[in-house]
């Protein structure tokens, strides 16, 4: 695990990365009170329930798993007196690929996590959290269960916490290797023991009938986290950090072919593509040119380098504008106006060196081995676009594999069960649309 | 499937029972919420899920095996027979793919003595293991490390920045 963060960029604003800066930072829970941790919890539970929610929508804060749903508006589904039970689910699949933040919260900081997780828990009434974390982080598992423990020593998990007679129990449960547990009802059906198929919303969205049939929030890990420092800092002071649709900070994961790669703490919206690519990251390597950019983790549609976009936003503004792509500023709405997404904050970047058939066929593999399998769109379809964009790599390509991709793209998205088939089809429709010529010289 | 003549349910020890006790405890609503960890446990204990496995979950969760069954062949985790003492799980998602993991893959199969080219033959076998049953290596999808591509998971531990030429003594180190 890369162990010290190199010192911040100008830029960049640490507050979920703030500990985890720090030269000595280790995660156990005196080192996390020694740095002002459990602070805001002792504020939370002295504020009303509403209050809470009420900060979370104030600070406009969007859930940092990939579908940026306003957490407050996600929280506020919830009735706190409606006298059914409520779970809390923290969504630590991380798998998304170009996604690689969560990790590090979750191995190297994990009372700042506990800590969102109570504030939440306090603020919608419930009893009952489960921390679910991809098998594929065993040291984190480990890691979280000790801090829970310790977190209950001291009172800030467990009965009667703080002695304000309000209880929660938490617990971490591992995945075993499929993405598709990533997807919020497919968790779901994971953690209760079933095999992973998403559930079709409606009627099954987690805030009505979730976990057990429960109302159930399920939060990205980073999500969570943030909601410590929305206390802290006050929701005016923590929106003021992003833009008007966009509070606070959101760690932007860079990969690919940049100088730099790594993970960075940015104010939402801060940057545009220019700074974060070059200024931070560094550029790319010696004697390479730009040629394309995945935004949001790899379904967010591909940005080609020479294209010019128009751009409404940053948010409120809304005026339309032509931008070159590295002047597009990389805050949800912005991003979201070019037809494409913030999604998890993983970027890719690809030089002049890349066939984006090959790039495509990467992705392709991946979802075809990640379908689970349910809906036939999905579940053919995903396995169709890997299979034709092999055979173009082996040469086989036929005059009509373009269309005939796009043809099984269009005919995935929105005709299943779960936003994986949007995620699955959206990187060939992209790339077919950006790079046709590409295309073109392999189906000959 | 390995031919096995003993049953992993034959051996279990008084304190495997106690952990399984604690898991389920983890789940007061439902204990079929402790099928996946019962699982983790169990292959952890005895490297794979044979039969008798299946049905000793489900039985200490009051289910029928097939709940338990269908949950190992739909996980790419969890195997029904023995990999090596050593798996090495090498990314093969985009950023890994364009730092170089498909060389470093070929790397570990060679150190290990394994075909480079042998394919995994699916859900519950196990990734293809060297002769001597030290190593297994096998592809894997996105670990959520690509900023420091190509990485490979090595039993628990991530290694990260992975250099082709550096593989070989790599696994000296593992043997
Ligand atoms: C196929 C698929 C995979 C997903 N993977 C993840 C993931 O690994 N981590 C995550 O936090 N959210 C993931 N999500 C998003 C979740 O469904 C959900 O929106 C999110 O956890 C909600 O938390 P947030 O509002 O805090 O972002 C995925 C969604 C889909 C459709
Ligand atoms: S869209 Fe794909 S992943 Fe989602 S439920 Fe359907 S088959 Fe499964
Ligand atoms: S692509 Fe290899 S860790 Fe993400």
């Amino acid at each position: 695990m890369a162990s010290i963060l190199p010192p911040p960029h100008s830029k960049e604003r640490r507050i979920i990365f703030g500990n985890i800066s720090l030269p000595d930072y280790a995660p156990d829970i005196d080192t996390y009170i020694r740095h002002g941790g459990y602070a805001s919890l002792k504020t939370a539970l002295a504020m009303k329930p509403s209050e809470i929610v009420g900060a979370v929508k104030a600070a406009n804060l969007r859930g940092r798993g990939g579908a940026g749903f306003p957490c407050g508006t996600k929280w506020s589904f919830i009735r706190y007196d409606d006298g059914k039970p409520h779970y809390i689910v923290v969504n630590g699949d991380e798998s998304e690929p170009g996604t690689f933040k969560d990790r590090h919260i979750l191995h190297r900081d994990p009372h700042q996590l506990i800590e969102g997780l109570v504030i939440s828990a306090f603020a919608t009434n419930t009893h009952l959290a489960y921390i679910y974390i991809r098998c594929e982080f065993p040291h984190a598992a480990r890691i979280v269960s000790e801090a829970i423990t310790e977190a209950r020593a001291r009172g800030f998990v467990g009965k009667n916490i703080l002695g304000t007679g309000f209880d929660l129990d938490i617990h971490v449960h591992q995945g075993a290797g499929a993405y598709i547990c990533g997807e919020e009802t497919s968790l779901l059906e994971s953690l209760e023991g079933k095999r992973p198929y998403p559930r079709i919303k409606p009627p099954y969205f987690p805030a009505v009938l979730g976990l057990y049939m429960k109302p159930t929030i399920v939060n990205n890990v980073e999500t969570i986290c943030h909601v410590g420092h929305i206390i802290r800092l006050g929701a005016a002071e923590y929106a003021k950090m992003g833009t008007p649709g966009d509070g606070g900070t959101r760690t932007m994961c860079v990969s690919g072919d940049v100088v730099r790669p790594g993970f960075y703490e940015l104010p939402c919206g801060a940057v545009t593509l220019r700074e974060l690519l070059f200024d931070i990251c560094g550029g790319l390597k010696p004697g390479r040119s730009l040629k394309a950019v995945i935004p949001g983790g790899s379904s967010a549609k591909i940005m080609r380098a020479d294209e010019i976009y128009k751009v409404k936003g940053p948010d409120g503004a809304m005026v339309e504008k032509n931008l070159s792509m590295l002047d597009v500023t990389m805050d949800a709405s912005t991003l979201q106006s070019i037809g494409t997404m913030i999604g998890s904050g993983g970027v890719i970047v690809m030089d002049d060196s890349r066939d984006m058939v090959r790039t495509l066929n990467n992705l392709n593999t991946f979802y075809a081995h990640e379908s689970c399998g349910q809906c036939t769109p999905c579940r053919e379809g995903s396995l169709w676009m890997a299979k034709m964009t092999d055979r173009m790599l082996a040469g086989g390509g036929r005059a009509d594999d373009p269309a005939a991709l796009k043809s099984v793209a269009d005919n995935i998205a929105g005709r299943t069960i779960c936003a994986f088939g949007e995620a699955c089809s959206w990187p060939t429709q992209s790339f077919l649309a950006k790079f046709p010529e590409e295309f073109a010289i392999k189906a000959s | 499937m390995t031919e096995t003549t003993t049953r992993q349910a034959d051996q279990i020890a008084p304190a495997f029972v106690a952990a399984a006790d604690e898991v389920v405890a983890r789940y007061p609503v439902s204990i079929r919420s402790a099928s996946l960890p019962l699982l983790h446990l169990w292959q952890n204990e005895f490297g794979f899920v044979d039969d008798s496995g299946i049905e000793w979950i489900s039985a200490r969760l009051g289910l029928v095996p097939i709940n338990i069954l269908e949950l190992v062949t739909f996980y790419p985790w969890f195997r029904r027979e023995a990999a090596g003492r050593t798996i090495i799980r090498v990314c093969r998602t985009l950023s890994c793919a364009m730092a170089g993991s498909h060389e470093v893959k070929e790397k570990f199969c060679e150190a290990v003595g394994l075909d480079p080219h042998a394919g995994h033959h699916g859900f519950g076998c196990a990734p293809p293991t060297s002769p001597d049953g030290k190593f297994s290596v096998e592809f894997v999808e996105c670990l959520a490390s690509c900023g420091s591509a190509p990485v490979a998971l090595v039993n628990d531990d991530l290694i990260e920045n992975i250099r082709p030429d550096a593989v070989a003594a790599l696994v000296e180190k593992l043997k």
